[in-house]
């Protein structure tokens, strides 16, 4: 087992190639910092990524990695899961990558349940091709490729991995140290298919994409921190809360009558509770954290059980006995 | 193959002699029959003629198989689209062809005379249902009139059997409804076919014991409707006699009766035996590939996983994870998906993981004549990827050959650390043939050793020989490294733009490819080893055809000789000295000229083509008028 390994285990020996100022320095700083806390050996660690300005990540993490082709990464991931079920598998991808051109393997992936943590860098812009609308940027962005504004509708990655059968979906914030190391380890402890979308700075071709969740002078107005069990407070003093009003959720001021009992409680288990939660847009605050965590079998682990039944009912296969099966005849 | 005269001869003065059923019937040699059996493809049509090509395996003939249905599941019953046909040749010599023209046709229906006729050999025997011959089939089938009536079958044998009635008649009370009693009336064609040519339908009747095993009423019917048409076979004055295709001369040994597509899955398997790593197949349902995905989801005990994915991408994807991972990776297709691949195959190319992409290569462009044969994918094989990615190319010649292919194809990605493509087509998928079933310890030596040692370990620090890197997988300490698509420096693998670099990395990947010529075993040329006026080259499932043409033209006296290749890329290096040794090389394929187009240019060789588009085998009546123009010209 890794007992004596430090963050330091964890940084290889390439130069890291993101602009500076890249949120996804952060990123790679806190996964290398929570490795070693994660008590797995480091030859069992793999990190498997697409194409895009996030899918470079393998090549900073001294692992085992493959940064593969666009969009496939999911795909690549579970051929090595299943095979290898022994390994600690993480998916690392974007918006473009994840959502777009490897949309289709992303959710096929999210409803097999198989056992490895993805994280998807979120910046809502295409940066490695310098600076075209994304699958997740807003109606009307305005980019190379849209001069007159994107008529493009945005993906919501969360509503997104809820819809396609996710078992655990989760979002943090790249500058939010403490709470992605804390969700880089719930995924890592659950069971299946974790998804975290992470909001990521991309400050050459869309600065300040996240400013409202991510600006240490307004973040508390705007960022929801959701908590399993305990109820939907936000603000500096915290003092807003999410309340029902029939079939929708309302933002509440705390006081003059209403009390946090007056509040919705997050349940991860309640996955009308993720939707509703996965589709607050501003004026709602943005939630952070898990939406949705649920134990369903895990599609590696139930294949492999598949095989070791085979082999119990039939025996290690015998290659030429198996050769004789069939319509068989003898000629002398 | 065209049967000889004299066999269908036989047959003709048979027919004339009908007698009583009292006496024990005469029984009559042949040497061999083609027959085929058509009916809608809801009419059980390739069941019936799998099982007659097992109990014709058993009787020790030599046989070879074609079936030939619709790409539609069931298309409307009675039409045209909807005939499904499953051909066999049977006898007592090597036969290398399912046969030219059937001697014999079974139509279920009007639609399945209709869509054979022109295929039956003149004086062949026609057995039809004449309870199909309603005048709505009639007219659906395009028939003005009843061909049973109207003296246009007169050059034919022609048996009007009322299967359906004697079916219904046979298993009046075994209690299965009509529609059940319906789907029996294969099983009465085939009992009656197996009297004809005195097989023994033991083996069918254990086959579909296992079959409905789970339905014991399903399954006495079966037998029954079996049973009846083989003694109707016996009693009906129609027929006068049977007829015996004697034993053929093949080689003693345990034989088992084998399709293209299971022998491929069964190579796969034996090969990751040999290797002692666990198998790994992803893949996507295409026809006609499926089968192999079928066949191993039956071998999970091996331990043979298989992954069906989302996509033929994901198919390719997930095969170099478990390659990355250690497996023996595998992936089937068929030619659309093999081009959806090929961004991914380039992935393993350069990551130098081995992967086995099986094509089983339909008729094309788009989606084509998807149950139907074609050999167009070889350029794809070839050069269908971005950039300089080339890969060792092998391709099956017979059914039983799919088996020798794809362990071949594991034994060379692994010792070479390369993706390879295997090479099929849907007729050897398909077809079946009696199989030598090998002694798996006698087969060539699969070693794969995973590197565990960190001393001195780099990703790309290659095999002095063979020119291979090391297979380090991930959770062996030490060894920790990163690959990927990016262009990357010699020895460390990390990331490099290095205009050099780059160039001596595509250099030795292809001098790797390249080598693997140094394992090809010397080219056997049927015929003049020395050289001659005309030598036919072929690869893939033309083997068959062009074999027996060869074979007949030189028992005739003609000069020509035949070269067949199992190893498309890297090309033997002595090919091009072998085809120089004669002054005509025609290039037989069932494309537009491919693997010509690749002797042409790498070797300038003035070779000319035979080519046909058409979803179906070369007959040997084409190859031979072909060839005979040749010498001639």
């Amino acid at each position: 087992m890794a007992t004596a390994l430090t963050r330091k285990d964890f940084i290889s020996d390439q130069e890291v190639r993101w602009c500076p100022g890249c949120g996804d320095y952060a990123i790679l700083a806190q996964v290398q910092k929570v490795m070693p806390e994660l008590g797995v050996a480091r030859e069992n660690v793999v990190f498997i990524s697409g194409i895009g300005c996030s899918s470079r990540f393998p090549y900073y993490m001294n692992t085992y990695g493959f940064h593969t082709i666009h969009g496939r990464a999911p795909a690549i991931a579970t051929g090595l899961k299943v095979s290898r079920p022994d390994l600690d598998v993480w998916v690392v991808t974007g918006d473009g990558d994840g959502l777009s051109i490897g949309g289709n393997h992303m959710i096929h992936v999210l409803r097999r349940n198989v056992d490895f943590n993805i994280l998807l860098f979120n910046n809502r812009i295409y940066g490695l091709t310098k600076g075209q609308y994304s699958p997740t940027s807003e109606v009307g962005k305005v980019t190379k490729s849209t001069p007159a504004g994107s008529v493009d509708f945005p993906f919501n990655p969360i509503t997104v991995a809820l819809g396609a059968q996710a078992s655990f979906v989760a979002r943090t914030i790249d500058v939010e140290q403490k709470h992605l190391g804390e969700m880089l380890k719930r995924g890592h402890d659950h069971r299946g298919t974790s998804f975290i979308e992470i909001l990521q700075n991309c400050n050459i071709f869309n600065d300040d994409a996240f400013k409202d969740v991510s600006d240490k002078s307004i973040k508390a107005e705007h960022q929801l921190v959701l908590e399993h069990g305990k109820p939907l407070i936000f603000g500096k003093n915290r003092d807003r809360g999410i309340r029902m009003n029939g079939m929708r959720p309302e933002v509440v001021q705390l006081g003059n009558g209403v009390s946090e009992s007056d509040l919705v409680v997050h349940d991860e288990g309640n996955l009308s509770l993720a939707f509703m939660l996965g589709n607050f847009e501003p004026p709602m605050p943005t939630p952070v954290g898990v939406f949705y965590c649920v134990a369903r079998p895990t599609y590696d682990a139930a294949m492999n059980q598949q095989l070791e039944e085979a082999r119990a009912k039939m025996g290690a296969g015998d290659p030429q006995k198996l050769l004789r099966q069939g319509d068989t005849w003898t000629i002398n | 193959m065209a049967l000889p005269p004299e066999a269908a001869g036989q047959a003709a003065e048979s027919h004339s002699l009908a007698g009583g059923g009292v006496e024990p019937k005469r029984r009559e040699k042949v040497d061999h029959v083609v027959i085929r059996f058509a009916g809608d493809s809801g009419d059980g049509m390739q069941l019936a003629g799998m099982q007659f090509s097992t109990e014709s395996a058993m009787a020790g003939n030599d046989i070879a198989t074609l079936p030939d249905y619709p790409a539609e599941i069931r298309a409307p019953a009675g039409t045209l689209a909807g005939v499904s046909g499953f051909q066999v040749n049977f006898s007592s010599n090597e036969i290398f062809t399912a046969g030219d023209e059937p001697n014999v046709l079974v139509a279920m229906n009007p639609a399945a005379l209709k869509a054979n006729l022109d295929d039956v050999q003149p004086n062949g025997v026609i057995i039809a249902d004449v309870a199909a011959f309603s005048d709505s089939n009639l007219k659906r089938a395009g028939f003005a009139s009843n061909p049973l009536k109207d003296h246009s079958l007169d050059k034919y044998q022609v048996f009007e059997i009322d299967v359906t009635k004697l079916t219904t008649l046979a298993l009046r009370d075994s209690g299965i409804n009509n529609r059940a009693v319906m789907r029996c009336r294969n099983l009465f064609v085939l009992g009656l076919v197996s009297w004809l040519y005195q097989r023994p339908i033991e083996s069918t009747e254990k086959w579909l014991a296992g079959r409905f095993r789970k339905t014991p009423e399903v399954l006495a019917a079966n037998v029954r409707a079996l049973r009846a048409g083989y003694n109707y076979g016996e009693t009906t004055e129609a027929f006068a006699s049977s007829y015996v295709v004697a034993p053929a001369r093949i080689p003693a040994g345990f034989y088992r009766n084998i399709t293209g597509n299971s022998a491929t899955a069964l190579g796969f398997v034996v090969a990751a035996c040999r290797a002692k790593r666990p198998l790994f197949l992803g893949s996507y349902p295409i026809t006609p590939a499926s089968d192999v995905l079928h066949d191993l989801a039956g071998f999970k005990n091996f331990p043979v996983y298989t992954f069906q994915a989302e996509d033929e991408i994901a198919g390719m994807a997930s095969a170099i994870g478990a390659a990355f991972g250690g497996a023996i990776a595998i992936t089937t297709t068929s030619g659309p998906g093999m081009n959806l691949k090929a961004e991914a195959m380039g992935l393993a190319v350069k990551t130098e993981l081995p992967v086995v992409i099986t094509d089983v290569q339909r008729a094309g462009p788009s989606t084509g004549m998807p149950t139907k044969p074609e050999q167009a994918d070889l350029l794809m094989a070839m050069y269908g990827r971005h950039g300089e990615s080339p890969m060792p190319i092998i391709a099956a010649a017979t059914p039983a050959d799919c088996f020798d292919c794809a362990y071949e194809a594991v034994r060379l990605a692994t010792k070479y650390m390369t993706p390879v493509i295997l090479l099929t087509d849907g007729q050897l998928a398909n077809g079946a043939e009696p199989w030598l079933v090998p002694d798996v310890s006698k087969l060539p030596e699969i070693k794969v050793e995973l590197r565990t040692d960190p001393n001195g370990f780099l990703p790309y620090l290659r095999d002095p020989e063979t020119m291979s890197r090391p297979w380090a997988v991930p959770g062996t300490p030490g060894l920790e490294h990163r690959l990927g698509g990016l262009s990357t420096e010699d020895q460390t693998g990390n990331v490099s733009y290095s205009p050099a670099n780059n160039e001596l990395m595509v250099r030795q990947r292809a001098r790797k490819i390249a080598g693997i010529a140094r394992e090809i075993p010397p080219i056997q040329i049927f015929g003049d080893a020395n050289g001659g006026e005309l030598v036919i080259l072929g690869w893939g499932s033309t083997f068959g055809p062009i074999r027996e043409t060869v074979n007949q033209l030189r028992s005739k006296g003609k000069n020509v000789s035949h070269i067949h290749l199992r190893y498309l890329n890297p090309l033997p290096d002595d090919l091009a000295d072998k085809l120089r040794m004669f002054r005509k090389v025609m290039v037989a394929e069932m494309n537009m000229g491919q693997l010509l187009k690749m002797v042409r240019a790498d070797y300038l060789i003035d070779a000319v083509g035979c080519n046909k588009i058409q979803g179906r085998p070369f007959k040997v009546s084409e190859l031979t008028n072909r060839i005979t123009r040749a010498l001639e010209g």
